[in-house]
């Protein structure tokens, strides 16, 4: 029995997609209370990677823009959150949902931009977006803070947040699990709203924009509209990662979002297969777990820390060359040919 | 090959002149020194099928990009009704009820069957963006009502039983199926066929000439193809190009019998070497 009996799965969207956030929330759950302090902070930092690279899937997945500014966009996230979190007066939910609101606002004005651009045009473009904007931290440092960056305080759990998790859990509520925790509701939550999107008329027309313009037009779709609203929706995602990003690490800086983060959220997105969250979530977790991993391994090996720690990347790269020559599709490409083979001969078919 | 004998459905002398729907006045059309189109008028009436014929490079796919809004017409008048639609965007026309299908079909790649003609049906959306985020009951209405659209027209031209295939994967007709369902499904008034025919066998094309009279009923068609079988007998008007400029247009007994258009095929047989159609 592969597929579950129809009767059991819900028929409306909104349904289907609440249940399938709440069995993650159960398994986010047991995880974050199951595992050390520092794998906590691990699965913090995983959090804010998955809440960029969904967001992300969609822009390249589904819509075929690509973006290497991605963690420009963090950074605008990141920096609004820590000015907002400067004095004691403004909650951290706001301050997310504000550097949300900004970071789209961003995305506007760069999707604008980007609609008319294709390839690598679009590539460099986006590009140059991820050089500069860092840079801005470094010329307005008066209220960015140059290089040494803001530093944030990180949140503390409401009462009645530490009370439901003592009655849920009757263990303690470390910061490192609370800010984990901030990290996979805000995941959960985007999960669920780029699900929705996703299986809704907008994920449909943002395929057939990347698959054929002129058809596209010609169906009456306005192709820069939704090319620039894909971009938003994106844009606010990785927002809210810089959001997470600063709690968690307790920074904004401009050496946190260099080139090589915007580069991490595209690999991340292609090794998990492009349009699909879960490829999302699992190259964001290769991110977060490979390179510890392969030093483990390495030092385990007999090398020193220092060629141990070198590893890590060349793996990386390893792996990204094998996904991309054996299963363009991703890693979720590669699941679902299994799946599809399974059911042809299971003989359902 | 059999095809529909429509000459009943028509009265043998003149045909009855309905307010035209969609007409092109003087419709030039320059690329650099070249002129596409010059001079190019026609119009669209409701319940009739109009064939725009002619040899190759006669114009015949730039007077469909003028009709679409995809090529802005140097000089010449369009109008839909009485309003005049020269240069709107191609995105407001189709959604004024101007459909098209390509010559290379256009299906989205990465899209099933259901999907490419959902989009098709895309025009007669009623709700927005945060419906579909928070997927709200209404969001869900407004996608049964579009799969209602959808579903008929597959049914129409019969492809239903395709539905969760995707395009790469269907022969080549049915795809040419595909896409005259995603055209209908837009439920438009003014048809646009950009060689219907071709690629087609005997029997696909006697379907599809059924069909094509079968739309007007609905919808104005105006239709380009190298088939003149099929164009004479699906046409209620023609008009023929040769080189940008109108060299005959009536009925399709006028049109073949005239000396002008048996000179622009004999021109273009001479040209091609005598293997054209």
């Amino acid at each position: 029995m592969r597929t579950l009996p129809r009767r059991f799965v819900p028929r409306s969207l909104l349904l289907r997609n609440l249940l399938g956030v709440l069995a993650g929330l159960v398994v986010v759950v047991l995880v974050l209370e199951t595992t050390s302090p520092f794998r906590n902070s691990q699965l913090a930092t995983m959090s804010y990677y998955a809440i960029a690279a969904a967001g992300l899937t969609v822009l390249t997945g589904l819509n075929g823009q690509i973006s290497l500014g991605h963690g420009a966009l963090m950074a605008v996230g990141a920096y609004t959150t820590a000015l907002l979190l400067e004095g004691d007066a403004v909650p951290f939910s706001l301050a997310m949902l504000v550097a949300a609101a900004v970071t789209a606002l961003v995305g506007i004005l760069v999707g604008a931009a980007a609609s008319r651009l294709h390839g690598p045009y679009l590539a460099g473009a986006t590009l140059a977006l991820a050089v500069g904007v860092p840079g801005l931290a470094i010329y307005f440092d008066g209220l960015l803070g140059g290089e040494q960056g803001l530093s944030v305080r990180s949140p503390r759990p409401p009462d009645w947040f530490a009370d439901a998790h003592y009655f849920v859990t009757a263990g303690d509520l470390s910061s490192a699990k609370y800010l984990a925790y901030i990290g996979w509701l805000t995941l959960l939550l985007v999960i669920l709203l780029l699900a929705n999107l996703m299986a809704s008329r907008f994920g449909r027309v943002w395929r057939a924009v990347r698959d054929d313009e002129v058809a596209a037009e010609l169906a009456g779709l306005r192709l820069g509209r939704l090319r620039v609203l894909a971009f938003v929706v994106s844009a606010a995602c990785a927002g809210l990662a810089g959001a997470v990003l600063a709690m968690v690490v307790r920074l904004a800086a401009p050496s946190g979002f260099t080139i090589v983060l915007s580069l991490s959220l595209l690999t991340a997105v292609v090794v998990g297969g492009l349009g699909s969250i879960a490829g999302a979530l699992l190259g964001s977790a290769l991110l977060v777990f490979l390179p510890p991993a392969v030093t483990n391994l390495g030092t385990g090996a007999g090398l020193t820390g220092v060629q141990a720690a070198q590893l890590a990347p060349l793996v990386y790269g390893v792996v990204l060359v094998v996904v991309m020559l054996l299963a363009p599709g991703g890693a979720m490409g590669l699941l679902r040919r299994f799946w599809r083979r399974g059911i042809n001969q299971g003989g359902s078919r | 090959m059999t095809l529909p004998d429509t000459s009943e459905t028509r009265s043998p002398s003149a045909p009855p002149d309905p307010a035209p729907l969609f007409t092109a006045e003087g419709v030039t059309v320059r690329f650099g020194g070249l002129t596409a189109l010059d001079d190019v008028s026609l119009a669209a009436r409701p319940r009739e099928v109009h064939g725009v014929i002619g040899p190759n490079g006669a114009g015949k796919t730039t007077f469909f990009n003028v009709c679409c809004g995809f090529v802005r017409p140097d000089q010449g008048t369009l109008r839909w009704r009485d309003e005049p639609v020269r240069g709107l965007h191609p995105a407001r026309l189709a959604g004024m009820g101007i459909a098209r299908t390509l010559q290379g079909l256009g299906l989205f790649a990465g899209l099933t069957v259901a999907e490419n003609v959902l989009v098709g049906a895309d025009r007669f959306r009623r709700t927005g963006f945060a419906s579909s985020l928070f997927a709200l009951p209404r969001a869900a209405a407004d996608e049964r009502s579009l799969r209602e659209r959808a579903d008929r027209a597959l049914e129409e031209v019969g492809v239903a039983s395709y539905t969760g295939r995707y395009p790469g994967s269907l022969p080549y007709p049915v795809r040419k199926r595909v896409a005259l369902a995603r055209a209908l499904a837009a439920d438009p008034e003014l048809l646009l066929l950009d060689e219907p025919a071709s690629g087609l066998g005997a029997d696909d094309m006697t379907e599809l000439g059924e069909l094509v009279r079968g739309l007007t009923e609905r919808m104005a068609v105006v239709l380009v193809d190298h088939h003149m079988d099929l164009v004479m007998a699906v046409c209620d008007r023609i008009t023929v190009l040769d080189f940008g400029r109108v060299v005959a247009a009536g009925s399709p007994a006028q049109v073949r019998d005239d000396q002008a258009v048996i000179d622009a095929y004999l021109g273009e047989e001479a040209r091609a070497g005598g293997d054209d159609d």
